[in-house]
C-alpha cells in the first residue's frame, strides 16, 4: 500500500509536467489547427536559455531564469508564429507538420552543437527531501511539482472561463469568422495561444529538467507523451489535456513497478489506439467540438 | 510529348546511376544503395500518402519487418530470394491490417495511430531478444546469390540494388497508371463522390496501405544485407518522420518526388560535409523555408519555375 502510494504520488509528478506542455500543445491545435511536432523540444530548449543565462552570461539564477522565460516566449511564441505558422495560411496542412518536424531537427541541433551534447545539471527551484506519510517517503519536489503544474492549469482555465481575453480566445478558435464579425481581434488571440503555450512549454522545462538532466534528445520521447495526453484526454478541451497526462504519467509508473519495465511504454500507446478508434472525441471531450 | 520527355529523362538517368559508382570506390556504392533502398521505401509511402491521401508514419516499422525477416531467413542458410519474399508477403498483410483504422479516422488521428504502431514495434523488436536479437540486434547477413554470381562485392551489391528498385518503379509506375491507381487519387481528391462512382473505399484504402507497407518490406529485404547489422533503432519513430519528410520534401503525390527527397536526404550530407556539424541545421532551415515558400515540394518547385517563361509567353501573346 505504502508502495502504491509512492509509485502513484511520483507518477502524477511527471504526468502534471507532461499535462503542461500537452494543454499548450491543444491550445496551439485549437487556435492554428497546427499540430506542433516540436512541443518536445520547446520543453527541451528554455532549460537551455537558463543555462546560457547562468553560465555564458554569468547571471544569477533568477536572472537566468527570467531570460530564459522572456527569450521562451520571444522564440517559441512570437517568432514560431510569425516565421513558421503564419506563413501556411489558415490550413497549412502537411507542409507545416513537416515544417514543425524540420524545426525540432533545428532546435535539436542547434542546441546539440553550440551548447553540448552532454547532459548538463539543472538547478532545483524546488527544496529536496522527503516526508513521510503512512509508511509512504513521499518526495517533496514530487508534491510540490504535481501542485505548481496544478496550479498554472487552474489558473489558465480561470482565465479562458472567467475573463475577457480568454473568452475571446475562445471565440477565436471556435468560430473565427464570427467572433471577427463581433468585434474580436482574432489575429491576436491566435498570437495569445502561441505566447501561452511557450509559456506553459517554459514552466513545465524548468520543473521537469532539475529531475532528468538537460539534454538536447530531452524534447524525443516528451513530445508524443504530450500528443497522447492530448488525445487521450480530449483534443478539445483543457481539462482533457490534464487528465490525459496526469494519466499517462500514473499508468506508466504502475505498469513498470507492478507488471513489466520492458513494456512500459507500451500501454499509453495501446490505450491512444483504443481511444482513437473507438472515442476519437477524447475521454472528456466533447461529441460535437467544444474548442479551448 | 510529355511522356517522351519523361522517358528520355529517366534514360540518361539510369545510364548516369549505371556509371555513378565506377572507379568511386565502395562509399559511394554504399551510399548510393542507401539512397537506392530509402526511395523504395518513400515510394510505398507516397503511394499510401500522395496517391490515396492516407497518412502513414508507420513506413520504418516496415522497412524493420522486411529486414528482420530476410535477416532470419538468411541467417538460417535460405535464399535471399525467400527472405524477401516472407518479408514483403508480411508487410502486405501487416499492412492491410494496419488499413483498418484508416477506415474509421483520418488526418492527424490516423497520424498518431500509425506512430503508435511504429512504437509498438520498436518495443516488440527491442524486448523479443529470441526473435530479434534485442538491443544487439541482428549481424551478419549474407549478400544475396543470383545463380553463380555472388553480389558480396560492394559494387555488384549496388547494381543488384539498382535492379531491385527500378523493378519495384515499375511495378508502382503499372499501379499508379492502372485504374487502381486512378481510383487511389479519386480517394484522395474526394472520397464521397469515388464511393458514389461505385469504387469501393473500403477495399482501396485497405490496398493502399497494404501496397505501400510491402514496398517498405522490401526496403527492408535490401538494408538487411547492405549493412549487414540492423537494431530496433534503426526502425523507430523517428526515422517514419524523415520518410515522411522525403516524401513531402521531394513533392507529396508525384511520381519522382520520393526518388529525389530520398536523394537529398541521403547524398546532400555528403555534399555538405565542409559545414560539418552545421549539416543538419541547414538542412531543416532549408525543409522550412521550402514548406513555406513551396508546399509542393521540389518538384512542385521545378513545375513553378519551368511554367514561368510559358506563362510570359502566353501573356505576349494575348
Amino acid at each position: 500500500m505504502a508502495q502504491f502510494l509512492q509509485v502513484l504520488l511520483s507518477g502524477l509528478a511527471t504526468g502534471s509536467i507532461y499535462a503542461l506542455a500537452a494543454v499548450g500543445f491543444s491550445l496551439v491545435w485549437q487556435a492554428a489547427q497546427a499540430v506542433n511536432f516540436a512541443q518536445g523540444e520547446f520543453v527541451m530548449l528554455p532549460a537551455f536559455l537558463v543555462l546560457i543565462g547562468e553560465h555564458w552570461l554569468h547571471w544569477p539564477l533568477w536572472a537566468a531564469l527570467l531570460f530564459g522565460f522572456a527569450l521562451s516566449i520571444l522564440l517559441l511564441g512570437l517568432a514560431f508564429k510569425r516565421l513558421i505558422v503564419q506563413p501556411f495560411g489558415p490550413d497549412g496542412g502537411l507542409p507545416l507538420v513537416i515544417a514543425t518536424m524540420a524545426l525540432s531537427i533545428l532546435l535539436k541541433e542547434a542546441v546539440k552543437t553550440f551548447y553540448g551534447a552532454e547532459a548538463e545539471p539543472f538547478p532545483s527551484l524546488l527544496p529536496n527531501g522527503t516526508f513521510h506519510v503512512g509508511g509512504a517517503v513521499v518526495s517533496v519536489r514530487d508534491v510540490l511539482n504535481l501542485l505548481a503544474a496544478l496550479a498554472v492549469v487552474l489558473l489558465l482555465t480561470l482565465f479562458l472561463d472567467r475573463t475577457k481575453t480568454g473568452r475571446q480566445m475562445q471565440a477565436a478558435a471556435q468560430n473565427p469568422g464570427v467572433a471577427e464579425i463581433l468585434g474580436v481581434d482574432v489575429a491576436r488571440m491566435t498570437l495569445y495561444a502561441f505566447l501561452l503555450n511557450a509559456a506553459l512549454a517554459a514552466v513545465a522545462s524548468f520543473l521537469i529538467t532539475p529531475v532528468y538532466l538537460a539534454k538536447f534528445s530531452n524534447g524525443e520521447s516528451l513530445g508524443i507523451v504530450a500528443f497522447i495526453a492530448a488525445i487521450i484526454g480530449g483534443f478539445n478541451r483543457i481539462r482533457g489535456a490534464l487528465v490525459g497526462g496526469l494519466l499517462i504519467g500514473v499508468l506508466d509508473n504502475l505498469t513498470a513497478t507492478y507488471v513489466t519495465l520492458s513494456y512500459r511504454a507500451a500501454l499509453p500507446l495501446v490505450l491512444l489506439i483504443a481511444v482513437i478508434l473507438w472515442r476519437p472525441q477524447g475521454l472528456l471531450g466533447d461529441e460535437e467540438a467544444r474548442i479551448v | 510529348m510529355r511522356g517522351h520527355r519523361e522517358a528520355i529523362g529517366v534514360a540518361v538517368v539510369v545510364a548516369a546511376l549505371i556509371v555513378a559508382p565506377l572507379g568511386q570506390g565502395n562509399y559511394i556504392a554504399y551510399l548510393l544503395c542507401s539512397w537506392l533502398m530509402l526511395a523504395i521505401a518513400a515510394m510505398g509511402l507516397n503511394l499510401t500518402l500522395g496517391y490515396a491521401g492516407r497518412i502513414s508514419l508507420a513506413q520504418a516499422s516496415f522497412i524493420g519487418i522486411g529486414a528482420y525477416a530476410t535477416s532470419i531467413v538468411t541467417l538460417a542458410h535460405y535464399p535471399w530470394v525467400l527472405g524477401m519474399a516472407v518479408g514483403v508477403v508480411l508487410c502486405f498483410v501487416v499492412g492491410l491490417l494496419l488499413g483498418f483504422p484508416a477506415l474509421r479516422v483520418r488526418g492527424h488521428y490516423l497520424a498518431f495511430v500509425t506512430l503508435a504502431f511504429n512504437s509498438l514495434f520498436f518495443l516488440v523488436a527491442r524486448n523479443e531478444d529470441w526473435l530479434t536479437g534485442g538491443t544487439y540486434g541482428l549481424s551478419g547477413m549474407p549478400r544475396p546469390r543470383i545463380g553463380p554470381v555472388s553480389t558480396s562485392g560492394q559494387l555488384a551489391f549496388y547494381y543488384f540494388t539498382l535492379a531491385v528498385a527500378l523493378l519495384a518503379a515499375v511495378v508502382l509506375r503499372l499501379i499508379v497508371r492502372s485504374p487502381w491507381g486512378r481510383a487511389f487519387k479519386a480517394l484522395r481528391e474526394n472520397e464521397v463522390r469515388a464511393e458514389s462512382l461505385g469504387l469501393d473505399v473500403r477495399r482501396l484504402t485497405l490496398l493502399a496501405f497494404a501496397i505501400g507497407s510491402a514496398y517498405g518490406g522490401l526496403a527492408g529485404a535490401i538494408e538487411a544485407p547492405l549493412v549487414q547489422y540492423i537494431d530496433p533503432g534503426s526502425f523507430d519513430v523517428v526515422q517514419s518522420l524523415s520518410l515522411l519528410l522525403m516524401v513531402v520534401v521531394g513533392g507529396l503525390g508525384e511520381f519522382w518526388g520520393p526518388v529525389l527527397g530520398s536523394a537529398v536526404a541521403v547524398l546532400l550530407p555528403e555534399a555538405l560535409r565542409v559545414t560539418a556539424a552545421y549539416y543538419l541545421m541547414l538542412y531543416a532551415i532549408a525543409v522550412i523555408l521550402l514548406m513555406t515558400r513551396c508546399p509542393g515540394g521540389l518538384i512542385g518547385l521545378a513545375r513553378r519555375i519551368a511554367a514561368r517563361p510559358a506563362r510570359r509567353r502566353g501573356a505576349a501573346v494575348s
